[in-house]
């Protein structure tokens, strides 16, 4: 229980439990889950399904933000791939066959490593800053995105495809069950192998950590690759929970949600040390923050100023001169406590 | 860097064709006024009526607002730092106007609330910045989520402006030779690149961005106002965000939440394509203003063209960026 208190979790477990209590104070039964047709309702469900793009963006995102660069594409790649994924199947003479949905699913994801490994050349070998040339494909890759569905709303009608983001399986909706075995894999490969330190390592001096042998250009291409495929994932449960492509709205501001769940959850953006469980913390927080916002009452026009103002007091209290003077105050004490001992 | 042989001491004179090369500080700015004299040529040649001077003083008149914004992201952008904040203090500045005039202020007031709103929340950020540390990135997104928020909180429906002095700023031609007109918000807009040209150049405050840019340790053990510039780039670019949100409304005479959203992307691509280095310290506020131009005149190639979708701008705009991106590593790389 210390470990976590002194940890740097608290203050976003801190906020997460504050707004869940927040919530159950202003409508008791937040809590309560229901079955229904064999399948679970409840606000609590809602908050994880609407949640688990943002948590799959936000996890390919801590990594990059680990290695101290940025992915601003990941909102186009979320609008390309379900565009492509929505006009192959809306274009196949059975858009209601598993085979055509695997197709385009598969053609969707390999578009999203193409899109990855585009963004990975720029900032690994050719060398251009991470915020820029993801910038890139941010403006390019809505203009793709519309290339690719003509400037249409796609909209589908395809019952296995639906599945991804609106269907359920184990009585759990299937985009939860999909971004959490992401993220299992993630926390395993990370975690459990040597992958996680290298990636930390390159963040925290890739100069350094390349003259210890550490491969840090084919591991920061593997990171924009991953996030590209988590984004293409989201993008592919975005429109199937709509049953449509917009190459217009969706994903927009995901990467903005994303950066600041990593943010919130702790991981600095200067690189090095990340939390997945920071990143997982803050991604809820960023939808709760949403829910509440209806729950409470508040008129849904001011949630984008109430996520400011959390986002900028989490920063505030995140930023290394609000540590340096808690920790000073704290020594200060420490040092009164002793000092009134001693008289 | 050709090295000198002759038993003379090395003189930094540039000898031989060198001499007739432009200055290597200038190169970026140079390809962005070719590409700009490039792709008026090939409209010209393409399209009927392409080639007058109206069509270029359009580029001014469309595009006025957003030589305001690239103006204020040249400074941040100097400094190595970078404002994302822009396009919805542009939104906000439109919605705190339209709903004071339709409560009946008179316009100067109004204008001058706006100016102070944009300005307070250029210096909010940049104390953020500076005090507590916090990435560029960060505390401007936030300012943007926050702007875009009180603009809701303003009003969800667009409020359409009516009052005179607006709609005459709106619908004044300024006339400028038989066929040829310039709108007020285009004067603005240039008195405001010379303000920044002289600031920039000829002032220690200029000189002061520049160094920041460069590095801001060596900045600051030169004994340069580091703190106080750094907080200034910031309060400029939101006084050229609101500056810009006002003659916004000019054109459109209404005041919408929704308004310039990713306008921010459009200013920094403009600051990029007119070649300031984006981790700072070098770069030209008239390079912004080429960069805006280049990308008004991809609108106006596809307007013309009329087959054209208006996605293949974006892509276009992506492709520049690359291409303008790709050449200052280039740059940098020989220069090291």
């Amino acid at each position: 229980m210390s470990a976590i208190l002194r940890g740097r979790l608290v203050w976003p477990i801190v906020t997460l439990v504050a707004l869940l209590v927040l919530n159950v104070i202003v409508e008791p039964s937040f809590f309560s889950i229901r079955l229904q047709d064999g399948h679970l309702f409840g606000s609590i469900i809602d908050i994880l399904r609407n949640g688990a793009p943002t948590v799959l963006v936000a996890l390919g995102m801590t990594l990059v933000i680990a290695t101290r660069g940025i992915d601003l594409s990941v909102g186009a790649i979320v609008a390309i791939c379900g565009a492509l994924a929505c006009s192959m199947i809306a274009a196949s003479p059975h858009p209601g066959s598993v085979s055509t949905v695997m197709l385009a699913v598969g053609a969707s994801l390999v578009l999203a490593i193409v899109l990855g490994l585009w963004n990975g050349l720029l900032v690994s070998v050719i060398g251009i800053q991470p915020i820029i040339a993801t910038l890139i494909l941010m403006t390019a890759g809505r203009g793709l995105a519309m290339l690719i569905t003509q400037g249409q709303i796609i909209t589908v009608t395809s019952a296995p495809y639906k599945v991804i983001g609106g269907g359920y399986w184990l009585s759990l909706p299937a985009s939860i069950l999909i971004a959490a075995v992401m993220f299992a894999i993630t926390a395993v490969l990370t975690r459990k192998t040597a992958l996680g330190v290298l990636i930390e390592s390159v963040g925290i001096n890739p100069q350094a950590s390349r003259l210890a042998g550490v491969r840090s250009r084919s591991i920061i291409w593997t990171v924009y690759v991953f996030s590209a495929v988590c984004a293409g994932v989201a993008g592919l449960m975005i429109s199937s929970n709509v049953t449509a492509a917009d190459a217009n709205n969706a994903g927009l501001w995901i990467e903005l949600d994303a950066i600041l769940a990593v943010v919130i959850g702790g991981t600095s953006l200067m690189g090095g040390r990340y939390s997945l469980m920071g990143t997982l913390i803050g991604a809820f927080i960023i939808q709760t923050l949403t829910t509440t916002v209806y729950t409470v009452g508040i008129p849904p026009e001011v949630t984008l100023v109430f996520k400011a103002i959390v986002v900028i007091a989490v920063c505030l209290l995140q930023s290394p001169a609000m540590q340096a003077r808690i920790r000073n105050m704290r020594r200060r004490r420490a040092l009164a406590v002793k000092e009134g001992v001693a008289a | 860097m050709s090295v000198q042989v002759s038993g003379k001491a090395p003189t930094f004179a540039r000898t031989g064709v060198r001499r007739y090369l432009p200055n290597s500080r200038y190169v970026s700015v140079l390809v962005t006024l070719a590409l700009l004299i490039v792709m008026f040529a090939a409209g010209s040649a393409s399209y009927r009526g392409f080639f007058s001077g109206q069509v270029v003083l359009n580029l001014f008149i469309d595009n006025s607002f957003l030589i305001v914004l690239a103006v204020g992201s040249t400074f941040v952008i100097l400094t190595g730092g970078i404002d994302l904040s822009v396009g919805s203090v542009v939104g906000l500045s439109t919605m705190i106007a339209a709903s004071l005039l339709r409560a009946g202020w008179s316009p100067a007031p109004v204008i001058l609330v706006v100016l102070l709103a944009g300005s307070t929340l250029g210096l909010l950020v940049g104390l953020v910045i500076h005090y507590f540390d916090i990435q560029p990135f960060i505390a401007t997104l936030a300012a943007m989520f926050l702007a875009r928020g009180l603009c809701y909180v303003i009003s969800l429906k667009s409020i359409s402006i009516t009052d005179p002095f607006f709609t005459s700023m709106a619908q004044t031609q300024l006339p400028l030779g038989p066929d040829l007109h310039l709108t007020p918000s285009v004067i603005v807009a240039l008195i405001i690149v010379a303000a920044a040209f002289f600031v920039l150049h000829y002032t220690r405050t200029g000189r002061t961005v520049y160094a920041i840019g460069t590095g801001d340790q060596s900045a600051m053990l030169m004994g340069l106002p580091v703190t106080r510039t750094r907080i200034l780039v910031y309060v400029i670019s939101g006084f050229c965000a609101a500056l810009g949100g006002v003659l916004f409304t000019f054109y459109t005479l209404s005041g919408y939440s929704l308004t310039a959203v990713g306008m921010e992307l459009d200013a920094i691509a403009a600051v990029v394509i007119g070649g300031t280095i984006l981790t700072g310290g070098s770069g030209y506020v008239l390079g912004s203003v080429l960069g805006v131009l280049v990308l008004g005149i991809i609108q106006t190639i596809i307007s013309f063209d009329g087959t054209l979708s208006s996605w293949w701008t974006k892509i276009v705009i992506g492709g520049l960026l690359l291409l303008f991106v790709i050449l200052q590593r280039v740059f940098l790389a020989r220069k090291r």
